[in-house]
C-alpha cells in the first residue's frame, strides 16, 4: 500500500491519533529539558556524526577488528548477507542447543529481517521480553508504531484489556500501571530463569576491543544478556565503532534523544565470553541486508549513520497524526522514510521519500545530524529518475514547467494562461489542493504587471 | 542602498501585493529598488519534487539575472533558502526580507502603524533552513498600534510543504487542522508570516471554515501605515 493510502485508514483513528499525540508531545517536551542540560550539546552531535562518517568511510577494516577482537574473547563471528542467512544461523544454533524457545531483547535488526516469524516456522518461539514489544506480539493482529516504544499507539486500558485476555488469564489487573507491568513481570521471570537461549540485537559493537553494548530501560536485556548459557546478537554492520572511546560521545547523546534520560537505566557492556559468569557460548552475527548498497549511494549513507533514539519520530508532524503503522515497516518516521526504501529498494517503498513536508524538525534533532530533509529531496530524485516513467502527467507538467520558466517571455505567457485557470500547474493541482482548502482570488494583475505600469519596462 | 527584488514567480503571479509591499517599505527606507524583469523561478519545485536536472537550467538563469546586484532582497523564506544552498555565486547576497532589514539595513522600527490582533506563525524554512530566529517578530513588536498575539504550537508545519499538500492530501490537512485550531485560539484577525505559500495554504483552510481570519504577508504589516 502506498504511504498515501496508508496514512488515509490511520488518520481516521481517533484514538490513535489521541495515543501517539499526546506521547509524542510528552516526550519532546522532555527532550528538549534533557538536550537543555547539556552544555555542548551541539559539539556532541559534531563529534557523533563525525564518528559515524569515519567509521562508514572505514568500515570493512572496522569490521574486520571487531572479527578478530570478537574471536579472540571466544566469541564467534557469523557473517550474514541477508536475513535468510542470519534467520538460518540463529536456527541452528537453537536446533544445536535443543530449545524449542528463545528470549528476546527488543531489536529492530530481528524485526526488519522478521526473525520471529523464520523460528517460528523452524518450531523455534521467540518471546518477546520489552514490554511493549510483547504488548505488540500478544496481539496477533497488531505490529510495531515506534523505534523506541513500539505500542506507542496503545493506551493503558487496551494494554489492560490485553493482558487480562492473555498473560494474565482472565485475572482483573486493575486500573493501576504497577500492577499492569506485574503481571509482565511474573509472565517473564520464569522465562528469564528457565530458557536456555537468548538472542539480542546491539546499539554498539567496539572493533578495538570487541565489546558489544546494549541499552535498555526495564532491565529484561539485562536479564537475557546475562542468564542464559546461549547468546546470539544480530547487529547491522553499521552499527560498529572504531574505539572504546566513541561510548562517551554516544553514551550521551542516545539516552537524551530517546528517552530524555541523563543516563539509561541499564546499559550493558560485555566483550565475548567469560568462565563461570554470564552466557558460555556468544555468537555475532554481522548483517548486512542491503546496507552495502546504502553506503554506495554517497547521499543518502548518512541514513547509516542512525543510532535508533527517535527523537525524529517524536518530532515529526507526520508521524505524529498518522503513527508508525502506516509506514508499512519497522522503522517509521523521517528515518524509516529514508531508511526503508534504501535498504529494501527504492521500487519497495516508492511514496516513503514523499511522507514528508520537508519542516526540517527531524534534522533539528538528530544527534548525529543526519540531513534528512536532504536526503529525501535525494531519493525523490532517485525515484523519478529510476523507477518512473518520463512520461506520468507529473513528469510532463515538470518539464514543461521549466520550460515554460526558461524565458521571460515563455514565462510571461504561462502567467496569463494560468490566471485564466487553464495552466498546466492549476490544473494538475486543483482538485487535491480544493477538496479540503479554498483558493485565494486570482488577483487582477501580477506583480511584474503593475511594477511595468509604475516603472516602465526598463 | 540599491536592491533587487527576488519576488519569487509564485508572488508575482498569485501574491502582488507582497511584493508591492516590499517595494513601499524598501522604498520608505531610503532603498533604490530595482525589478529585474528576465526573473523567473528559482527552481525549488522541481529540486524538491525530484526533478532537480529540471531546475538546472533555472538555476543558471537566477544567476545570471542577479550577478550584477549587491543584494537581492526576497519576501520569501522558503525560496531564499533554496537559492543560498543551491546557487553558489550569488546565494550569498540573497536576503530574506526580515534578514535583510535588521541585518543589512540596521532597522527594527519601520515606521509600520498597524492597529489590528494579529498572530504570527513562524514558517519552517525561515526557522530551520535560514535562521532567522525572532528577526520577524522583533520588527512585528515595533509596529504602532499592533495587538501581537503568541501562537501556540507556532514552530509546527501548517502541512503545506509544496507538493507534499496535494500527494499527501490527507496528512497535509490533518496538520494544518491543528494550525488553524492554534490560529482560531488567539483570536486574531490577521494570520501573518515570512511566506505565502504557507499564508496560503492556512488561509485557504480559513476561507474555507468562513472564519473571518485573514492572512497577510509580513511585508504588508511593515509597510502599512494606517
Amino acid at each position: 500500500m502506498s504511504f498515501q493510502s496508508a496514512a488515509k485508514v490511520t488518520l481516521k483513528d481517533a484514538q490513535l491519533r489521541r495515543n501517539i499525540g499526546k506521547a509524542t508531545t510528552l516526550i519532546r517536551e522532555k527532550r528538549l529539558r534533557a538536550v537543555a542540560e547539556v552544555p555542548d550539546w551541539e559539539p556532541l552531535r559534531d563529534a557523533g556524526e563525525a564518528i559515524k562518517a569515519h567509521t562508514m568511510a572505514t568500515l570493512p577494516e572496522q569490521l574486520e577488528k571487531l572479527e578478530a577482537a570478537v574471536t579472540a574473547a571466544g566469541g564467534v563471528v557469523h557473517w550474514a548477507r541477508d536475513g535468510a542467512e542470519a534467520n538460518a544461523i540463529v536456527a541452528s544454533i537453537a536446533k544445536r542447543v535443543g530449545t524449542d524457545e528463545v528470549i528476546k531483547v527488543k531489536s529492530l535488526a530481528t524485526d526488519e529481517i522478521e526473525m520471529n516469524e523464520a523460528l517460528e516456522a523452524e518450531g523455534i518461539h521467540a518471546l518477546e521480553t520489552d514490554l511493549a514489544e510483547l504488548i505488540v506480539q500478544l496481539n496477533p493482529e497488531d505490529k510495531q508504531s515506534h523505534i523506541l516504544v513500539p505500542a506507542i499507539h496503545r493506551n493503558r486500558a487496551e494494554i489492560r484489556t490485553l493482558f487480562e485476555q492473555t498473560i494474565a488469564q482472565g485475572q482483573s489487573l486493575g486500573n493501576e500501571a504497577s500492577a499492569i507491568a506485574e503481571a509482565a513481570r511474573l509472565h517473564l521471570r520464569n522465562k528469564f530463569l528457565t530458557v536456555p537461549m537468548a538472542v539480542s540485537g546491539a546499539n554498539f559493537g567496539i572493533a578495538e576491543t570487541g565489546t558489544i553494548g546494549v541499552v535498555e530501560s526495564e532491565g529484561n536485556g539485562r536479564m537475557c544478556l546475562t542468564m542464559p548459557r546461549v547468546l546470539v546478537t544480530l547487529m547491522g554492520i553499521e552499527k560498529v565503532l572504531p574505539a572504546w572511546q566513541d561510548l562517551e560521545v554516544f553514551l550521551q547523546l542516545l539516552p537524551r534523544s530517546s528517552t530524555a534520560e541523563r543516563m539509561n537505566p541499564y546499559t550493558s557492556l560485555w566483550t565475548g565470553v567469560r568462565p563461570g559468569d554470564g552466557p558460555q557460548e556468544f555468537h555475532l552475527i554481522l548483517l548486512d541486508g542491503g546496507r552495502t548498497n546504502v553506503l554506495a549511494d554517497e547521499v543518502g549513507r548518512a541514513a547509516l549513520h542512525c543510532i535508533r533514539c527517535s527523537a525524529c519520530l517524536n518530532v515529526c508532524p507526520v508521524y505524529e497524526r498518522v503513527g508508525g503503522q502506516a509506514y508499512e515497516s519497522v522503522y517509521p518516521g523521517p528515518i524509516g522514510a529514508i531508511l526503508t526504501p534504501q535498504l529494501n529498494g527504492l521500487g519497495s517503498a516508492p511514496s516513503l521519500p514523499w511522507a514528508s513536508s520537508l519542516c526540517g524538525a527531524c534534522y533539528e534533532v538528530c544527534p548525529v545530524k543526519i540531513d534528512i530533509p536532504s536526503i529525501l529531496i535525494h531519493l525523490r530524485g532517485r525515484v523519478v529518475r529510476e523507477e518512473k516513467s518520463r512520461l506520468t502527467p507529473e513528469a510532463l507538467a515538470m518539464k514543461g514547467m521549466a520550460a515554460a520558466f526558461s524565458t521571460r517571455r515563455r514565462y510571461e505567457a504561462a502567467q496569463r494562461l494560468a490566471k485564466l485557470g487553464r495552466g498546466p500547474i492549476v490544473k494538475a493541482a486543483l482538485p487535491g489542493w480544493t477538496a479540503m482548502r479554498d483558493l485565494p482570488e486570482p488577483p487582477k494583475e501580477t506583480f511584474r504587471d503593475w511594477w511595468k505600469r509604475e516603472h516602465g519596462e526598463g | 542602498m540599491k536592491v533587487a527584488l527576488f519576488i519569487t514567480c509564485f508572488n508575482d503571479t498569485l501574491f502582488p501585493g507582497a511584493g508591492k509591499a516590499v517595494v513601499t517599505l524598501l522604498q520608505r527606507l531610503g532603498c533604490e529598488v530595482e525589478f529585474p524583469l528576465e526573473q523567473t523561478c528559482c527552481g525549488q519545485m522541481h529540486v524538491n519534487s525530484g526533478y532537480e536536472h529540471e531546475a538546472s537550467g533555472l538555476h543558471d538563469r537566477f544567476a545570471r539575472v542577479f550577478a550584477d546586484y549587491d543584494a537581492v532582497v526576497s519576501p520569501s523564506a522558503s525560496c531564499t533558502a533554496h537559492v543560498r544552498e543551491r546557487i553558489e555565486s550569488v546565494g550569498g547576497k540573497v536576503f530574506e526580507l526580515t534578514e535583510f532589514l535588521i541585518d543589512q539595513l540596521g532597522v527594527v522600527d519601520v515606521g509600520a502603524s498597524f492597529p489590528h490582533r494579529v498572530t504570527f506563525h513562524p514558517t519552517c524554512h525561515s526557522l530551520r533552513l535560514l535562521n532567522v530566529g525572532d528577526r520577524p517578530l522583533r520588527l512585528l513588536r515595533e509596529v504602532r498600534g499592533i495587538d501581537l498575539v503568541e501562537l501556540d504550537g507556532a514552530r509546527e508545519c501548517c502541512g503545506f510543504g509544496g507538493t507534499f499538500a496535494i500527494k499527501n492530501a490527507d496528512t497535509s490537512m490533518a496538520m494544518l487542522s491543528d494550525k488553524v485550531r492554534h490560529v482560531l485560539d488567539t483570536r486574531a484577525e490577521v494570520c501573518t508570516s515570512a511566506d505565502t505559500s504557507c499564508l496560503m495554504h492556512i488561509g485557504g483552510a480559513l476561507s474555507r471554515g468562513r472564519t473571518g481570519v485573514r492572512t497577510m504577508h509580513i511585508a504588508e504589516i511593515l509597510a502599512a501605515q494606517e
